[in-house]
């Protein structure tokens, strides 16, 4: 049974080949990654497994660094850093903070 | 560092397929192909991805395999080569015959 | 997006639908990006400052120490030698800090063989010495294809090699990071070695471009 992510030969389409600039929100991210595990507190492949478990439809359909969300954050579930009370509760309150700040600017 | 292989010696990647987190491809299961270099010594990446610390190190290898023995219909020219790092744990030896 | 393979039969639901792109709400994995570093700047996992700086140096880090290193192994043989020998030494003994824990192969192309690199499993890269890898070798069409037909897929890229050259494909599985070693420009004979580095793209790095001179 070869798993999703194991795509070494499977076929597929053309390679986009153009450039991307990597967004602020990608980097930030990529940075919040790396500060883990610099702090021990994320090995590569902890990170690399919860990718790995990402249902199909997810992992094909997010973006590269929108997996990467999905991953720490489950981990970090996981690993108790904070509950998912926790993040649901600041979910809502960047949620609300954006939509307030989208009417100001309307 | 003891280690079981050595450069030019031929070997065959085992032909299983356990469930967890794997970083021997699919694609290569069960292909015979010949020791490159003794990359070192490292902790065991299946444990590490549990949190666990993948001790004790063990021997990785970078094995070469011909492209037309992995694929059936490989494209390329004869000589092709994929070049693959593959933990001792994944490896045995090749039977002495070689494939052509 | 990525594409799903032609023919592919099972169309696979997506758990977490994008919202629009018309520019209201915030993507919901960005809403939990932003919460998941607040919640970790208040409990003191993390500061502000220590983002900052990581995204500053994974900015400072672009392909050109890599380009340095080929330069000098062009112009030194007994460097050369040395950098194919062990990859992490050559940069060490080029003075190039901030290399954290990487094991560097550095493969040689020769009128013979040309190499590229690929990461099948995910996406792994010689960061600390290249910064952050293109979008594309990333991307699930190159993972899933260039292993199978390199030829087909460095086309796509621009480069077409003759039937006698080897190609050897590199998939970095496990600990170790690569970086293809490109063969000099003809008519170089006599650049210098920062004339030499302009040459080398991080595209030749990788395997999927050729050092270019252009002309004087």
């Amino acid at each position: 049974m070869r798993r999703h992510h194991d795509m070494g030969g499977i076929p597929d389409g053309p390679v986009d080949t153009s450039a991307h600039d990597a967004e602020l929100w990608e980097k930030r991210v990529d940075a919040v990654r790396n500060l883990l595990g610099q702090k021990n507190l994320l090995r590569t492949d902890e990170h690399r497994r919860h990718i790995e478990n990402l249902p199909p439809g997810d992992y094909d359909g997010l973006s590269y660094y929108e997996r990467w969300i999905l991953s720490i954050s489950n981990h970090l579930l996981e690993k108790g850093v904070f509950t998912a009370d926790d993040l649901g509760r600041k979910m809502a309150e960047v949620e609300a903070r954006e939509a307030k700040d989208r009417e100001h600017y309307k | 560092m003891k280690s079981r292989f050595h450069a030019g010696d031929a070997v065959t990647v085992r032909a299983a397929y356990p469930p967890g987190h794997i970083r021997t491809p699919h694609y290569i299961r069960g292909k015979r192909g010949v020791i490159e270099r003794i990359c070192g010594e490292f902790a065991n990446p299946e444990e590490l991805a549990f949190g666990r610390d993948g001790l004790p190190k063990r021997p990785l290898y970078r094995v070469r395999f011909g492209q037309r023995h992995v694929w059936p219909d490989y494209g390329g020219a004869p000589e092709d080569t994929v070049d693959i790092e593959i933990f001792e744990h994944w490896l045995e030896p090749a039977a002495r015959e070689a494939a052509t | 997006m990525s594409e799903h393979a032609h023919g592919h039969p099972h169309d696979h639901a997506r758990t977490f639908q994008r919202d629009h792109d018309d520019g209201s709400p915030l993507p919901y994995l960005q809403v939990m990006e932003i919460a998941m570093r607040e919640l970790l700047i208040e409990t003191g996992v993390i500061t502000p400052d220590e983002v900052r700086r990581q995204i500053e140096r994974m900015d400072a880090r672009g392909h050109s120490r890599g380009a340095r290193v080929v330069a000098r192994a062009w112009t030194d043989p007994e460097f050369k030698a040395r950098l194919l020998a062990n990859g992490r030494a050559g940069c060490d003994e080029m003075g190039i800090t901030d290399l954290e824990a990487l094991h560097l192969v550095v493969v040689e192309n020769t009128e013979k063989v040309h190499n590229v690199i690929v990461c099948t499993l995910c996406s792994c890269y010689p960061k600390p010495l290249l910064g952050l890898p293109p979008a594309w070798y990333k991307s699930l069409p190159y993972r899933k294809r260039m292993v199978r037909e390199p030829r087909a897929v460095l086309k796509e890229f621009g480069l077409e090699l003759p039937e006698d050259v080897i190609v050897r494909i590199h998939d970095s599985t496990a600990d170790m990071r690569y970086m293809v070693f490109p063969r000099r420009p003809e008519g170089t004979e006599r650049w210098g070695e920062e004339e030499l580095a302009a040459t080398v793209s991080r595209d030749c790095l990788i395997g999927v471009a050729l050092p270019r001179a252009s002309q004087p």
